[in-house]
C-alpha cells in the first residue's frame, strides 16, 4: 500500500511530462506554419510596397507596366489550370487503378501492386521533367498536331499546336503522372473500407460486379475520392522542376493549350528568375510565393474538411 | 505469437565525394614548361614564368557565361600553382558585380562592364585606385536552327529579325528564298526559341537586331526577352534541347552548345560568314574602345554593323574585374598572376578547348596586360 501514492505521483509526472511534449510537438506545427507566413509577408513587403513603376525599371525580368497583382494573376492562373488539367486526366485513372487493385485483383497480388504504385511517388520531380523533356514530348506532338489539325474548332484546342510542344497539355500529363500515386492510394484505401455485408447484399440481389461497384462502392467513396483529388491538387499546384524543364513560358490567362509561351506556373517562375534577380525582384517573387502559398493552404483545408466529412458519414 | 518477418532494408547511401578541381581533367593535361613558355613566346609582355610563391584562396563570382573557360583557367593555373584555390561562383553578372563591390570578392566575372555609379562605387572598393576590366573571355553567338533537308542557311540581319519578331513567319518565305537560291526552302511554320531566362546571350542578341536591322527590329537591347507569347526555355542547353525537339524551329546560343544543330550563316557587309573564333576576334579588333573610360578600364565598344572583312558580329564579351590596387599582399599578387594566367596563349589556348571561346589578339593582349602590371600591391 505504501508505494501506491508513490507510484501514481510518478504516473501523473509522466503523465504531465507525456502531455506536455505532445503539445509542444502539435504546437510546433503551428509555430512553423505561422513562422513561413510570417516569413513570406515580411519579405514580400517591400514588392507590395513599391509600385509598379518601380518594379518594372528596378527588376529586370517584370513586365514592363505591370502591377504585382497583375504578374500573380496569369501565375495563380497557370498554376492552377496545369493542376486541373493533371486532375482531368489523373482522377479517372487513379479511380480505375484503385478499384482494380480494391477488387479485381488477387489478395496475394495487392500488396506488391500497390507498393509499384506508390514506387511512382518517389522518383524525383526533376527525373519526370528529365523524361517529359526528352522522351515525352517527341511522342505527344503527333497526337497534338491531331488535336490542332481536326479538333482545333474547339478553342482550347486551336491550332496549329506548337512544336515543339512545350506546352501547358504536356505539362498537365507529366503533372497526372506525378500526382497518380497518391489519388490511387487514398482511393485505394476507401474502396477497401466499403462495408463488405453492402457489397454481398448488392451481389445476393443479383448485380453484376460491375453493377455492385457502381451501386455501393463508388457512392461510398465519392467523398474520399474527392479528398484524394484534393491532395493530388495540392502537390500539382506546388510542383516546379517538371513544369521548368518542359514549359515555354508566357504571362496570359489564354485557355489554348496547344500553344507555348502562354503560361507560367508559381513556382517555376520563382526558380527561373530566383538566380539572377536583384533584392526586389526577390521580394517580388516572395510575394509569388506567398499566393501560392495561400493557395495550396486552401485547396488542402478544403481537402481535409472534404475527407473528414466523408468518412464521418461512412461511419455513421 | 505473430512471427518476426526478417524485414531487409537495405539502405545504402551512397555518399559521392566530389572531389572538386582536384580531380580535374583538364589539371592532368601537359602544360607547357615554363621556360620554355618564357622564351619562345612571341610577345614578351605575355611570358609568365609561374616564379611567384603562391599559396591560399582566391575568391570569384558572376557572369556564368564564363563558367567553362574559368574552369579551365582555374585548373591550369592551379596546376602551375598546387598550393592555390581559385573558387568562381557563376551567381550570374549583377551578382557578381554587386558582391565585388560589396568587398566581397577578389576578382569579378560580368557580361555588362561596371560604369556610372559603379564606378564611383569601385573606386572606393580598391582603396581609392581604379578598377580593371579585361574583356578576356569572347565567344561567338551561333544562330542554331533544325529543318530537314536544309543544310546550309543563309539569313541577312533584317530576315533574322523579322523571324524573331515574328514578321516572317513560313520558311519558304520569298525574302529568305531569295537569299539562299540554291536550297529548296519548305512550307513550314518557322518557330523562333528564345531563352527564357536573363541573360547575357539574349542582350548581346537583341543588341546585335536593334544595331544591325533597326527597321526589323524595333525593341531596345536587353537581357530578357522583349516578346511574349514565343517558345522559350531555360539556359543554353535548354533553348538548344528546344531547337532540337521542334521542326522548323530557330534559335541563338552559345556557339559552342550548338551540337550537331544547323548553324546559319549571317550577312556582313556583302558576304555570309558563319562564326568562327577568329571572325569573333576579328569584330573585336575593329570594334573601338569605349571612350571616357580610364587608362585599364578596357571595354570594348562592338561595332555590331561592321562591315570588316571576315569578322563576325554576334559576340559575347564577358569581362574579368579586378581592384587596381590591393592592399593585401597576397591576395593582390594571386589576382595579378591569375589575370595573367587568363590573358595569356596558355590561358586563352584552355579556354576554346573547354568553352568553344575566341582567343584574343595579340594587340588586345598587350593592352591589358599593361592594365595587369599596373596593379598595385602593398
Amino acid at each position: 500500500m505504501t508505494d501506491v501514492p508513490a507510484s501514481k505521483s510518478t504516473g501523473r509526472l509522466a503523465d504531465r511530462l507525456f502531455r506536455l511534449t505532445a503539445t509542444a510537438a502539435g504546437a510546433t506545427i503551428l509555430v512553423v506554419l505561422a513562422a513561413v507566413a510570417a516569413f513570406l509577408i515580411i519579405q514580400a513587403l517591400p514588392a507590395l510596397r513599391a509600385g509598379s513603376s518601380v518594379l518594372g525599371s528596378e527588376v529586370g525580368w517584370f513586365p514592363d507596366g505591370d502591377s504585382l497583382a497583375e504578374l500573380i494573376g496569369p501565375l495563380a492562373f497557370g498554376t492552377v489550370l496545369a493542376a486541373l488539367i493533371a486532375l482531368i486526366i489523373s482522377v479517372p485513372v487513379s479511380v480505375g487503378v484503385a478499384l482494380f487493385l480494391s477488387h479485381f485483383t488477387p489478395r496475394r497480388l495487392q500488396g506488391t501492386l500497390s507498393y509499384l504504385i506508390d514506387l511512382l511517388a518517389a522518383i524525383p520531380s526533376v527525373v519526370y521533367g528529365l523524361w517529359g523533356a526528352l522522351w515525352l514530348l517527341p511522342r505527344l506532338q503527333p497526337a497534338w498536331d491531331f488535336l490542332g489539325d481536326h479538333l482545333g474548332f474547339i478553342p482550347l484546342f486551336a491550332g496549329p499546336a506548337a512544336t515543339p510542344p512545350r506546352t501547358i497539355l504536356s505539362v498537365g500529363i507529366v503533372l497526372a503522372v506525378m500526382i497518380l500515386p497518391i489519388i490511387t492510394s487514398v482511393a485505394r484505401e476507401v474502396f477497401l473500407q466499403t462495408p463488405r455485408l453492402n457489397q454481398e447484399a448488392a451481389l445476393a440481389l443479383g448485380a453484376t460486379r460491375w453493377e455492385m461497384i457502381r451501386l455501393v462502392v463508388l457512392p461510398h467513396g465519392r467523398g474520399g475520392v474527392t479528398g484524394a483529388a484534393m491532395l493530388g491538387l495540392g502537390r500539382a499546384l506546388g510542383e516546379t522542376m517538371a513544369v521548368l524543364m518542359i514549359l515555354s513560358p508566357g504571362l496570359t490567362y489564354s485557355f489554348q493549350l496547344l500553344q507555348a509561351g502562354q503560361h507560367q506556373t508559381i513556382s517555376a517562375n520563382i526558380a527561373a528568375q530566383f538566380p539572377e534577380t536583384n533584392e526586389l525582384g526577390m521580394s517580388a517573387l516572395i510575394a509569388t510565393g506567398l499566393a501560392l502559398f495561400l493557395i495550396t493552404l486552401i485547396v488542402n483545408m478544403v481537402a481535409r474538411w472534404v475527407v473528414s466529412r466523408s468518412t464521418k458519414a461512412g461511419q455513421s | 505469437m505473430r512471427k518476426h518477418y526478417a524485414i531487409v532494408a537495405a539502405a545504402v547511401v551512397a555518399v559521392g565525394l566530389s572531389a572538386c578541381g582536384s580531380s580535374d581533367p583538364l589539371s592532368g593535361q601537359d602544360l607547357p614548361e615554363n621556360s620554355s613558355d618564357a622564351s619562345g613566346s612571341a610577345s614578351a609582355s605575355d611570358s609568365q614564368n609561374f616564379t611567384a610563391d603562391l599559396s591560399g584562396t582566391l575568391t570569384g563570382a558572376g557572369a556564368s557565361s564564363q563558367e567553362s573557360a574559368m574552369d579551365a583557367w582555374r585548373a591550369g593555373f592551379q596546376a602551375h600553382y598546387p598550393d592555390t584555390t581559385i573558387t568562381y561562383d557563376p551567381v550570374g553578372s549583377s551578382g557578381g558585380r554587386t558582391q565585388f563591390l560589396e568587398g566581397g570578392l577578389a576578382f569579378a566575372g560580368t557580361d555588362s562592364p561596371l560604369s556610372g555609379d559603379e564606378l564611383e562605387r569601385a573606386t572606393d572598393r580598391c582603396h581609392g585606385a581604379g578598377v580593371l576590366q579585361a574583356p578576356l573571355y569572347i565567344s561567338p553567338i551561333a544562330v542554331v536552327y533544325n529543318l530537314e533537308g536544309v543544310p546550309e542557311l543563309k539569313l541577312t540581319p533584317d530576315n533574322l529579325a523579322a523571324i524573331f519578331n515574328g514578321d516572317i513567319t513560313q520558311w519558304d518565305d520569298p525574302a529568305l528564298q531569295a537569299d539562299n537560291p540554291d536550297v529548296d526552302l519548305p512550307d513550314m511554320r518557322i518557330t523562333p526559341v528564345n531563352r527564357s531566362d536573363g541573360s547575357g546571350t539574349t542582350e548581346n542578341f537583341t543588341d546585335y537586331l536593334a544595331a544591325a536591322a533597326p527597321e526589323a527590329w524595333p525593341h531596345e537591347p536587353s537581357d530578357t526577352w522583349p516578346l511574349t507569347g514565343s517558345q522559350s526555355a531555360q539556359g543554353t542547353s535548354g533553348v538548344v534541347q528546344t531547337v532540337q525537339g521542334g521542326n522548323g524551329t530557330i534559335g541563338y546560343a552559345d556557339a559552342s552548345k550548338a551540337g550537331d544543330l544547323g548553324i546559319a550563316q549571317i550577312q556582313v557587309g556583302d558576304e555570309f560568314i558563319t562564326y568562327s573564333a577568329e571572325a569573333a576576334a576579328a569584330v573585336v579588333d575593329a570594334s573601338p574602345r569605349q571612350e571616357e573610360r580610364e587608362e585599364h578600364d578596357i571595354v570594348i565598344d562592338l561595332d555590331r554593323t561592321t562591315e570588316a572583312p571576315g569578322a563576325y558580329p554576334l559576340v559575347l564579351i564577358s569581362y574579368s574585374v579586378a581592384c587596381l590596387e590591393y592592399e593585401d599582399q597576397a591576395e593582390g599578387q594571386m589576382v595579378q598572376e591569375f589575370l595573367r594566367y587568363q590573358a595569356s596563349e596558355e590561358g586563352q589556348q584552355q579556354a576554346a578547348t573547354a568553352a568553344g571561346s575566341a582567343p584574343i589578339s595579340d594587340e588586345l593582349r598587350s593592352e591589358i596586360t599593361a592594365g595587369i602590371e599596373a596593379i598595385e600591391l602593398p
